[in-house]
């Protein structure tokens, strides 16, 4: 068998640019598929008009609010450009320098405080979007959407704020300023107390009755008033949100990042390589002659497989210590590392043997190993709840059944210790790697008899 | 002593059946040290078949085989590393067969081949003729008693064919048994010493290509004095194949 091997070594030597495209494609898939998921989106770039004049505020009951901060808050999620009039904001749209544009018009805070009267008139911010590409604008859509919510959120609250203080001074009473002027407000609590006193100081009669559900009102409506406060403010925000977790525990995303790009370039390096070495065995005529006595078809597998997982433990072990330059990784676990590298790349390397041996060119499989590796790849990643009950289930079956999604849970619970556990997926691969194997047998039967 | 007990090869009624089709119908074949002998027929006639059986690569379903000493086998493509260099290629099947001294055998065989100045040229880039004689050097590793050519000339011009009969019956001179399929039958006449005649998994023939002309002249005597080919196709035909 290591004459095989050596054999194969010599020949991938011999062809350097499949040596490189070997290594270095998967790399770069994986560092671009890692650095995608890892990092969050980018700040999209928000062209900026604030119309609205610096000295207005909202006001409630001809009171004025403090700022709310809403241009600040918006600035905060959007990289603000901003620009001095509506056409700089239409010409920044339209070359493709901002996403969108957002223009807060003049009478933006009028239409708000004209809520509060007998004539409202509804309160409108302008969008500008470049339409053009369908992804863009539902992306810009949403973003907008959401920055809208936040700042309404951040008004009203503000507004039941005020409102909430308000009810206060009703109820206990205190002092009301008013075009700088200050007005004592006696409050429901004070007002059924002084009643309270006079009652016993009227004669029997209907005077003292009535005072009597005066006093009784007064006491009734501080008490109920009393739960108006929390209900306003509730207004606001009437749903919170309590997170709990109720099954797994993640790793960091930039871990579980490292794990996809590790996994991806370990497979597409094993089921290349391994398929394509197997492949080629018939495509130069080779394979009967080898198994006419001098090698087993099983010892052919194994040293195929193993050539596959050699070359996949190097390349990925290369690349995890490239990937150390971004985020550092937890080297006392590298016995755990290499146990999962070791069992997927055994994995993988006996599907691309099963593959290697269902077709008669180099080519042909190194298109069919492309063909299955992607996409099962790409469904591994498609997290639950993306996609309806059924379409997961299926997800989910497909994905079992190749070995890239056990291999990338091995490889998360490898790098972590907040992932996963590493037994389970051990044991799938193990699975996998007898079925595989049992398969690459019997194709190799049809690959002799042709 | 009987023929047979000193032929370095004795295949005897050797049936193969594909499904419901016979390949080959109670088949033998018997050959001394240094004989050369030419499997002739037409398409699908059974000569891989036959040659298969004899190297081992296929089980008969019937008949028996014996063989005295080991076999070497040169598939009709040939089977080599065109990235590995001519040397490379030696070296590993010598040591893939266990030789004692693998670079000792590969220098043997260098220096039968006559591709010893092109030893370190990569497969790919040698000629047809030149592959076929690493694909044949190969073969002869093992110091077969009894070397299979499973149609070594296909795809080679003339002045390859020529040093290719060179090289093989040279090595029939050496006391090698050789037995080789083809569809040309003028080099089957040429260079065979003994011709088996299969279609359609019959043995039609057994002789040298003198006693199959005489054949032709008795059954088909209207082609006996044309060409060797065209006497062969009328002897087929004659057959009903």
């Amino acid at each position: 068998m290591r004459w095989l091997l050596l054999k194969d070594l010599q020949i991938l030597r011999r062809s350097p640019l499949q040596a490189v495209l070997l290594v270095a494609y998967p790399v770069l898939i994986a560092v671009l598929v890692g650095f995608a998921i890892s990092r969050g989106p980018e700040k999209p770039r928000v062209a900026f008009l604030n119309e609205v004049p610096a000295d207005t505020r909202v006001s409630v009951g001809g009171q004025q609010l403090p700022a709310a901060g809403v241009s600040e808050r918006i600035c905060s999620r959007v990289e603000c450009v901003h620009v001095k009039d509506r056409a700089e904001a239409v010409a920044k749209v339209e070359s493709g320098d901002v996403l969108a544009a957002l223009i807060l018009p003049e009478d933006l805070v009028d239409r708000i405080n004209s809520l509060s009267t007998l004539t409202p008139r509804t309160p409108q911010v302008e969008v500008l979007v470049n339409e053009e590409d369908p992804v863009k604008a539902q992306l810009v859509d949403e973003r907008i959407s959401t920055l809208l919510a936040q700042a309404n959120l951040a008004i009203a609250r503000r507004i039941a704020g005020e409102g909430g203080r308000y009810l206060d001074l009703l109820i206990d009473g205190g002092k009301f300023q008013l075009a700088g002027q200050t007005f004592p407000i006696l409050g429901l609590r004070t007002s059924a107390q002084i009643l309270a006193a006079l009652e016993p100081a009227l004669p029997p009669g209907p005077l003292r009755a009535s005072l009597h559900q005066v006093t009784g009102f007064a006491t009734q409506a501080r008490d109920n008033l009393d739960v108006a406060g929390p209900l306003i403010e509730r207004l606001a925000q009437p749903i919170e949100i309590r997170k709990d977790v109720v099954n797994g525990s993640s790793p960091p995303l930039e871990i579980f990042a490292i794990a996809v790009a590790a996994t991806l370039t370990l497979a597409f390096v094993t089921v290349l390589l391994v398929a394509g070495s197997l492949a080629l065995e018939r495509e130069e005529n080779a394979f009967a002659r080898l198994t006419r006595g001098l090698v087993s078809p099983s010892a052919l597998l194994g040293e195929k497989v193993l050539l596959g997982v050699a070359v996949g433990l190097g390349v990925t072990l290369l690349m995890l210590a490239g990937m150390q330059i971004f985020v550092p990784l937890q080297w006392d676990r590298f016995g755990l590392w290499l146990l999962a590298i070791l069992a997927g790349g055994g994995a993988l390397a006996t599907a691309g043997a099963a593959l290697g041996a269902a077709a008669r060119e180099v080519r042909a499989v190194s298109l069919l190993a492309f063909m299955v590796t992607l996409p099962i790849a790409f469904l591994s990643l498609v997290p639950s709840g993306a996609v309806g009950g059924g379409v997961f289930d299926l997800i989910e079956i497909v994905t079992a059944l190749f070995p890239f999604k056990p291999a990338l849970d091995a490889m998360t619970a490898a790098l972590d210790s907040a992932g996963p556990g590493i037994g389970g997926p051990l044991a799938h691969l193990a699975i996998l790697i007898a079925a595989y194997g049992l398969l690459a047998r019997l194709a190799l039967r049809r690959f002799a008899a042709v | 002593m009987s023929e047979a007990a000193t032929a370095a090869l004795d295949a005897r009624e050797l049936v193969k059946r594909y499904g419901e089709r016979e390949a080959l119908k109670k088949v033998s074949l018997t050959a001394g040290a240094g004989e050369l002998v030419a499997v002739i027929g037409p398409n699908g006639a059974g000569k891989t078949t036959l040659l298969s059986i004899l190297a081992g690569i296929l089980e008969p379903d019937a008949g028996e085989l014996r063989l005295d000493g080991a076999v070497g086998w040169v598939p009709q493509q040939a089977a080599l590393y065109r990235r590995l260099t001519v040397a490379e290629n030696l070296l590993l099947f010598a040591r893939l067969e266990g030789h004692a001294n693998p670079r000792g055998s590969v220098e043997e065989m260098l220096e039968l081949a006559g591709l010893d100045e092109r030893r370190g040229e990569v497969v790919a880039r040698l000629s047809g003729g030149n592959q076929q004689r690493i694909n044949i050097a190969i073969g002869l590793l093992s110091r077969p008693a009894v070397l299979l050519l499973d149609e070594p000339s296909v795809g080679l011009d003339p002045r390859q064919r020529a040093r290719l009969w060179e090289f093989v019956s040279a090595l029939a001179g050496g006391g090698t048994t050789v037995i080789f399929s083809t569809h040309d039958i003028q080099e089957a006449e040429r260079y065979g010493g003994r011709l088996l005649v299969l279609a359609d998994g019959e043995s039609l023939f057994d002789g040298s290509a003198e006693a199959l002309r005489e054949a032709v002249r008795s059954e088909a005597p209207e082609a006996a004095d044309r060409d060797f080919e065209t006497a062969f196709v009328a002897y087929l035909q004659h057959r009903g194949h």
